[in-house]
């Protein structure tokens, strides 16, 4: 037999071009657990969905590299492949039917069946059902995990999530043929106890002979548990430990430390920075899906440029779309002094703040307009600037073409004339009309989400430059919210990190790896939570 | 730590959760039935006003049963697979149509010819139902609207066949059928050969004391409304029917389980559209005639309305919900419009009122749904 369980060797990826992972090998061993680190988007997810043979892989051509189990090279390109070879996989969101009971979702098309007279004639899924038996296993997956007491009958629907996970896990374990176990970050909406009762069982599980692959942000989690510990960064693998080498600070830096990129310009003046707090928001709560913020306290200093971070789903997306009224939510904002109602995108824009939309080209652009109407259509709705009066009012359409070439002019928006359709234009320059619309408000304050994501390299630099000018010429203070740690670093005064919907901490951009990593991973409420 | 430990704080760790409820609970009671106890209050209403003899009304309430649950429990199975309101069970009605026109042409009379009919109209609507579900597969999420549609699309195609190849294309033997002009089929097919060839099988009579009028229950067709309940109660009992479920929970998540939803889907429609062509087969011979082009235009609208009236809602129907929805709807139907007149001075106030309460009802059904809906993404 074979020294390791799952050896996954110089996996290589690419979609559409861009390489997601260059070659990662791992090696698991029978009974050991094994970590996979890395922040969003570091490929962790690409080579699991690899793993599993999900359909996406297979769609986009395929992968290269080599899968073997227990020495064997195995081809697996469906999912169902990954099953018969005793690959289990509890997913991020759940996959569990609410309305089914426990022992029904553990069995979930592996029912346990008998033949009776109408299937005899008709073929087996006439078969009856075998509930008591379906009962039983489900029970004894239920004990292993050590939960006895919960009821195996019970419907999945009022469970407390921490349940849930345990009932994807027992519906695994469930199957005999599981071999490895792959867990795509389990805890991370578990609370403490649950979590640590999931990293008992898991230990567990392991002495039993099953290989664990653990997928986590949290690093304190990957040192208590695992044996050996793989970091993902960019698609590449930096690094592979044995947990006796590891420890949190180290992890955190492999995990975020990347060349700094010089970005923005070193040359002009420093920030109009002044103490003064220009926005000031408190106990904020964002009903967002997928980027909710729960309870954020945050202030904003007239004239800095403030960087938002933190990895994706924590909520500093979520931040600029409630200040500005795009998703319902709650808590309190003070402008300038002034309470400003939550809710109500009007108001927030006539306050003189204006919103750069991470989602360009659903909410930031009408996309079969004009250039010109884009940029103008905000002020003339909230403002009622470009309107002539006459009874009614109507578009200025002088005024409204002179400021439109003023601005391509300005910001050098590569198009044909103010009269091109947004839609034809490149992902760079449409977020400088973005751009444009908002600084047609005059605003003081400016909330620019992901303002990089998905334009190339080059405009990358100009769209960054843009909002530094923006700052230092015209005094606006910007908020910046960014999935690239380093685009923030490169050009804003302060960096707040946002984790699970809460302020984690604020940093300057020259604070270490290390600390960023840590905020990142949540590990300082982590320490909070363990000193209190 | 020590396996005992672990198993100590594993228990500590996760609380038991309490045990839920199992007594009777009438407020609970009275707020999940609150529909057909409604309707059932309007009945008894309606019922008291119309000045109707309760054997009467009991007589009728029994032929209306036996003639209309069929069509309505065929609307089970794509409820429960998550497919809402099969309104596509018009198609059903037109396969159990054709395979009338085909029997009543060779004149093939009474149990034999009904049973020949059945036989007749089932590859027919298993084809209708392949049809559909492949339709509502790529419109997924939107099937009842495009089932509704499709009723008025497929009628279109009805007409043209009976009004124009009937006895051109298709040779008609029976000349009564025919229009006099020697092709497309009259306003009125006569099933007179077949009427009450299933509910004449046995008949018994149960004489009420101080009334001169027994009830007439046809016993035989009450048994196959039976015998059908039985057999979905069964099929949910099975693995197709636990497929049908997971499929109506959540298609995503049956799909990474390995169930092909695709196929259930349509499955789930080609099992709704044969009931109905058989619900549509014995509904006729109760009738006697047939309206060539207006029989099967209200079928979807009318059972949809009654399991509605049942309890049932778009994702959720019982078999006591869709027997209980028919014995509601059908009561409303005898009671309302002597009602109206007796309470209003008019018929057509009752008339307009079951009319009304028919769409209606459809209407709150689907608003409802989409309520419900909206609540469970905010949560």
């Amino acid at each position: 037999m074979a020294a390791y369980r799952l050896e996954m060797r110089d996996i290589q990826k690419e979609y559409f071009g861009n390489r997601v992972l260059k070659g990662v090998s791992i090696r698991v061993e029978p009974g050991k657990i094994y970590s996979i680190v890395g922040e969003n988007g570091a490929g962790k997810s690409t080579l699991m969905n690899i793993l599993f043979g999900m359909p996406v892989i297979h769609n986009t051509g395929g992968f290269s590299g080599e899968i073997l189990m227990d020495g064997n090279p195995v081809r697996i390109s469906s999912p169902q492949d990954a099953v018969d070879l005793g690959i289990g996989m509890v997913h991020q969101e759940f996959m569990l039917l609410p309305g089914f009971s426990i022992a029904e979702n553990i069995k979930l098309n592996r029912e346990i069946t008998f033949p009776n007279m109408v299937s005899r004639l008709f073929g087996s899924r006439l078969q009856s059902l075998d509930i008591p038996a379906m009962r039983r296993d489900s029970r004894k997956a239920l004990d292993r995990l050590g939960l006895s007491t919960l009821d195996e009958m019970l419907p999945v629907a009022g469970l407390p999530v921490g349940y849930m996970q345990f009932v994807e896990i027992a519906r695994e374990i469930d199957k005999e043929k599981t071999k490895i176990l792959v867990l795509d970050e389990p805890t991370a909406v578990l609370t403490e106890s649950e979590a640590e009762v999931l990293l008992a069982t898991m230990r567990r599980l392991a002495g039993e002979g099953i290989s664990i692959l653990f997928i986590t942000h949290r690093l304190d989690e990957v040192l208590a548990v695992s044996e050996d510990i793989t970091v993902l960064r960019d698609g590449e693998q930096v690094a592979t430990l044995k947990t006796g080498e590891a420890s949190v600070s180290r992890l955190a830096e492999l995990m975020v430390g990347r060349k700094l990129e010089a970005v923005g310009c070193d040359a002009c003046a420093p920030s109009p920075k002044g103490d003064k707090t220009l926005l000031k928001i408190e106990d904020l709560r964002v009903d967002m899906p997928g980027e909710r913020v729960r309870g954020l306290d945050l202030d904003v200093y007239e004239g800095e440029i403030l960087g938002v971070g933190g990895l994706a789903g924590h909520g500093k997306i979520g931040i600029a779309n409630g200040v500005l009224g795009m998703y319902p939510a709650e808590g309190k904002l003070i402008l300038d002094g002034k309470e400003l109602p939550l809710n109500n995108a009007l108001e927030a824009l006539r306050s003189g703040m204006a919103f750069v939309s991470e989602d360009r080209r659903g909410v930031g652009l009408l996309l079969d307009e004009s250039i010109e109407t884009n940029m103008t259509v905000t002020a003339m709705q909230c403002q009622e600037k470009f309107l002539r009066r006459m009874g009614i009012s109507l578009a200025d359409g002088g005024a409204i073409r002179r400021h439109a070439l003023k601005m391509i002019r300005d910001l050098d928006i590569r198009c044909t004339g103010p009269e091109q359709i947004v839609r034809r234009l490149s992902g760079g320059n449409q977020q400088k009309v973005c751009i444009a619309k908002a600084i047609t408000l005059e605003p003081r304050l400016i909330f620019v989400s992901e303002p990089t994501r998905g334009i190339d390299v080059g405009a990358k630099k100009i769209v960054l430059d843009l909002l530094v000018r923006l700052n230092r010429e015209m005094g606006v203070t910007v908020v910046i919210t960014s999935s690239e740690l380093a685009e923030l670093r490169s050009i804003c005064d302060r960096i707040a990190i946002i984790y699970n919907g809460k302020l984690e901490g604020v940093l300057p951009p020259d604070a270490s790896d290390v600390d960023f990593g840590l905020l990142m991973a949540g590990e300082m409420s982590h320490s909070r939570k363990e000193a209190s | 730590m020590t396996s005992a430990q672990e198993t100590r704080t594993t228990q500590n760790a996760v609380p038991p959760i309490p045990p839920a409820k199992k007594k009777f609970e009438l407020a609970y009671a009275l707020r999940s039935n609150v529909v057909p106890l409604f309707f059932l209050v309007i009945c008894v209403i309606g019922a008291y006003y119309s000045g109707l003899s309760l054997p009467f009304l009991l007589n009728e309430i029994v032929v209306r049963m036996a003639r209309n649950s069929f069509l309505v429990i065929s609307l089970i199975i794509p409820i429960l697979a998550g497919m809402g309101l099969n309104f596509g069970i018009v198609l059903g009605a037109m396969a159990g149509q054709f395979a009338y026109f085909a029997t009543v042409n060779w004149q093939i009379a009474g149990l034999w010819g009904f049973t020949l009919t059945c036989l007749l109209s089932f590859p027919l609507a298993v084809f209708f139902g392949w049809l559909t579900g492949k339709l509502f597969n790529s419109a997924k999420g939107k099937e009842m609207i495009t089932g509704i549609i499709l009723g008025f699309f497929a009628n279109g195609v009805y007409q043209l066949i009976n009004l124009y190849f009937m006895g051109n294309l298709i040779p008609i033997r029976v000349p009564e059928m025919l229009i006099p002009g020697g092709y497309g089929l009259r306003n009125t097919v006569d099933l007179k050969i077949m009427h009450y060839a299933l509910d004449n099988l046995w008949k018994v009579r149960i004489s009420i004391p101080g009334s001169i009028m027994p009830i007439v229950v046809p016993v035989v067709t009450l048994a196959v409304i039976a015998l059908l309940c039985v057999g979905m109660h069964f099929l949910f009992k099975t693995k197709l029917g636990q497929e049908f479920r997971a499929t109506g929970q959540n298609r995503h998540i049956a799909e990474v389980s390995g169930i092909q939803v695709d196929k259930i889907r349509i499955l789930a429609i080609i099992f709704s559209t044969v009931l109905a062509a058989w619900g549509q087969i014995i509904f006729l011979q109760n009738i006697g005639n047939m309206n060539t082009y207006g029989a099967h235009v209200q079928v979807g609208t009318f059972a949809v309305a009654a399991i509605l009236i049942g309890g049932a809602s778009v994702s959720k129907a019982t078999i006591g919900q869709a027997l209980m929805g028919t014995l509601l709807f059908h009561t409303m139907f005898i009671v309302s419009p002597l009602a109206g007149k007796n309470l209003l001075g008019n018929v057509q106030v009752g008339e307009y009122f079951r009319v009304f309460v028919t769409y209606g009802v459809i209407g709150v059904a689907l608003a409802l749904h989409a309520w419900q809906g909206k609540a469970k993404r905010k949560t």
